[in-house]
């Protein structure tokens, strides 16, 4: 798309750009490299810290000083490898992370593509009324649900285990699913729909065949925006998993190791990225659908 | 997790075989089929819990004994709950005016460089990153012996002639909760920047040259141009960053567990339902935040009728 775009930039658009340019810098320019290093610099600050060996050079001097190359020996992977197994073990927790997420982005999502589906093609009474109640809940703060149903996992004895934070995160996550994933299906062209019901197909043979295909990209984007709030979720680890290395996700563990461990940078530090790097990947790599995503659930809302 | 990625798929299975079983099934009948799963965990998980935590509220410690009002008037007269009702003020005004703020003068400035795609990204990055993993990045920053903000204050300081050691930063109130208010920000402003930016893109070009033509100046067409044209994005961004900014718990959570009158409402929400065992004070808590956000769950709804009457 951006190759297109380029091409079709005109001269009178160049010119536009020239002026454009002309005119706000250097303004411009200062406010947006402040920006752009003061968004940057403490992430590079931390990753760079990350690899540095000697404990006691982390704990007293700042992490630019080891960029100057006569300390340049000092790096390496073994505060990873500290981290990684021995009594903090991330390694059991990251796992912990993929267990939980892969099946909490799953399975509210094809919950949700039923849901929408019935709001965008079905006619029932008090549909709108529904779609407007489902529509609400999204912004219901999820802690007046957590302390009763804590109340019911424990009643049912499920408490600490998978099942219940796969189940948390499928509640908690519907109605925003439903709401985005039923504004995506609504760009269906009707004509489409009648024409497979014209032909025979019933409402399952429609939304298998014709409508799910259609909505590969949308729902794509919905479960990156699932992916992440999964992943990165604190409060429902915290209170649903019984933070042990059985069921708690990383952020959890590491929450932990920040009050316990208040200044161990050189586990914080390596532990923070392990646990940022499948999140940032997939939104590097993704993006697109992420963006396209967000612009859906807040532009059209 | 296989067994229940296996379990789940012979659900919603069942579901679409059910549907298709009859010939003719009526409309509302494959609606109820297809929501059926939908709304019984709705209203399992989120409506009937609602419900119990607000009867909560106006009972005890342990759930069992009415208090009547006791839980909100101990929240609305002690010091120590009006600190997390001001700090929860501060977090849902600060932090959606200025990363909408941020997010639209750089998207402004950045708009049609070179380096548009890379600068964007940089700003957009914070939002993959979860909470605790920001936390930690800006807790080393705000580390009193090898952070970066330390030597840089030290650096200034010195400047003046001065010889200081930094101050702990995240143990000084009310510094403090701006310190952690800023992390929220350098998270929220790359959504805000995107969805402002493109609102931005969308601005007819005749507009733009129109104005360029009458002799607006950067300035003037943003002020003039810019920021009507783009209202209606302005606003959404702002509320939904809002609702982000009063929910605000991993940040609270994680670098200062709401010490040193940090604490949030949704940060003492955990501390008294979990940590305190006082399900009462937590379920009124938990109440006042429904109440705080219902204004925006009303003005959202508007937005969504009109937006429904324009399609």
């Amino acid at each position: 798309m951006s190759e297109k775009k380029k091409a079709r930039i005109s001269r009178r658009e160049k010119a536009l750009i020239r002026t454009k340019n002309k005119l706000s810098s250097p303004w411009a320019t200062a406010i947006s490299i402040i920006i752009a290093v003061l968004w940057t610099i403490p992430t590079v600050g931390l990753l760079v810290t990350s690899f540095r060996q000697n404990r006691l050079a982390i704990s007293t001097s700042g992490w630019w000083t080891s960029l100057l190359p006569k300390n340049w020996s000092d790096f390496g992977l073994a505060n990873y490898k500290t981290v990684l197994g021995g009594t903090y073990n991330l390694g059991a927790y990251l796992t912990n992370s993929f267990v939980i997420t892969i099946p909490g982005v799953l399975i509210p999502i094809s919950l949700a593509l039923l849901a929408a589906y019935a709001f965008a093609w079905c006619d029932f009474p008090g549909k709108n009324i529904l779609f407007i109640a489902v529509f609400s809940l999204q912004v219901v703060p999820v802690q007046v649900a957590m302390i009763p149903l804590l109340t019911q996992y424990v009643n049912w004895g499920i408490n600490n285990t998978f099942w219940v934070i796969w189940l948390t995160h499928t509640i908690f996550g519907l109605p925003l699913a439903i709401f985005m994933l039923h504004n995506f299906m609504c760009d269906i062209p009707r004509e489409l729909i009648e024409a497979a019901r014209v032909d025979g197909a019933g409402d399952v043979q429609i939304f298998l065949k014709v409508v799910l295909p259609l909505m590969v990209p949308a729902t794509a984007s919905f479960a990156i925006f699932q992916f992440l709030w999964v992943w990165n979720d604190l409060l429902v680890a915290l209170a649903f998993t019984g933070n042990t290395a059985s069921t708690a996700p990383l952020t959890a563990r590491l929450s932990d190791m920040v009050g316990s461990r208040g200044s161990a940078w050189y586990l914080l530090a390596p532990g923070a990225f392990i646990a940022m790097i499948v999140p940032v990947l997939v939104f590097l790599f993704l993006q697109r659908y992420f963006v396209r995503g967000m612009l859906a659930g807040a532009v059209k809302g | 997790m296989v067994i229940a990625i296996l379990l789940f798929v012979a659900v919603v299975g069942l579901v679409l075989f059910l549907t298709n079983l009859p010939k003719h099934m009526p409309s509302w009948g494959v609606a109820a089929t297809f929501l059926f799963p939908a709304i019984i965990l709705i209203c399992f998980g989120l409506i009937y819990p609602a419900i119990v935590t607000f009867k909560n509220s106006f009972y005890g410690r342990d759930g069992t004994q009415g208090v009547g009002w006791a839980n909100y008037i101990q929240i609305f007269t002690e010091p120590q709950f009006l600190r997390v009702l001001l700090n929860s003020v501060l977090w849902t005004i600060l932090v959606p005016l200025l990363s909408t703020a941020v997010g639209l003068i750089y998207s402004v400035v950045v708009d049609r460089t070179r380096f548009e795609k890379l600068a964007k990204t940089l700003i957009f990055l914070p939002m993959a990153i979860s909470m605790v993993g920001a936390s930690i990045i800006w807790k080393f920053v705000y580390d009193q012996r090898v952070g970066l903000l330390s030597a840089v204050y030290t650096w200034v300081a010195k400047l003046f002639g001065h010889t200081v050691r930094a101050p702990q930063w995240l143990m000084n109130a009310p510094l403090n909760t701006f310190l952690l208010i800023f992390v929220m920000i350098w998270i929220e402003a790359g959504y805000a920047m995107t969805v402002l930016s493109t609102a931005i893109k969308g601005i007819p070009e005749d507009l733009v040259e129109a104005a360029r033509l009458d002799g607006l100046n950067a300035w003037q067409q943003f002020i003039y141009l810019t920021i009507p044209m783009i209202r209606p994005s302005i606003v959404v961004v702002i509320t939904t960053v809002a609702m982000a900014g009063l929910k605000s718990f991993d940040i609270v959570r994680t670098m200062t567990a709401g010490n040193y009158d940090t604490s949030v409402i949704a940060n003492e929400f955990y501390t008294q339902s979990f940590l305190n065992q006082n399900t009462g004070l937590g379920a009124a808590l938990a109440v006042l935040m429904f109440i705080i956000v219902i204004p925006v769950v009303v003005f959202n709804v508007r937005q969504l009728r009109k937006s429904q009457d324009v399609r």
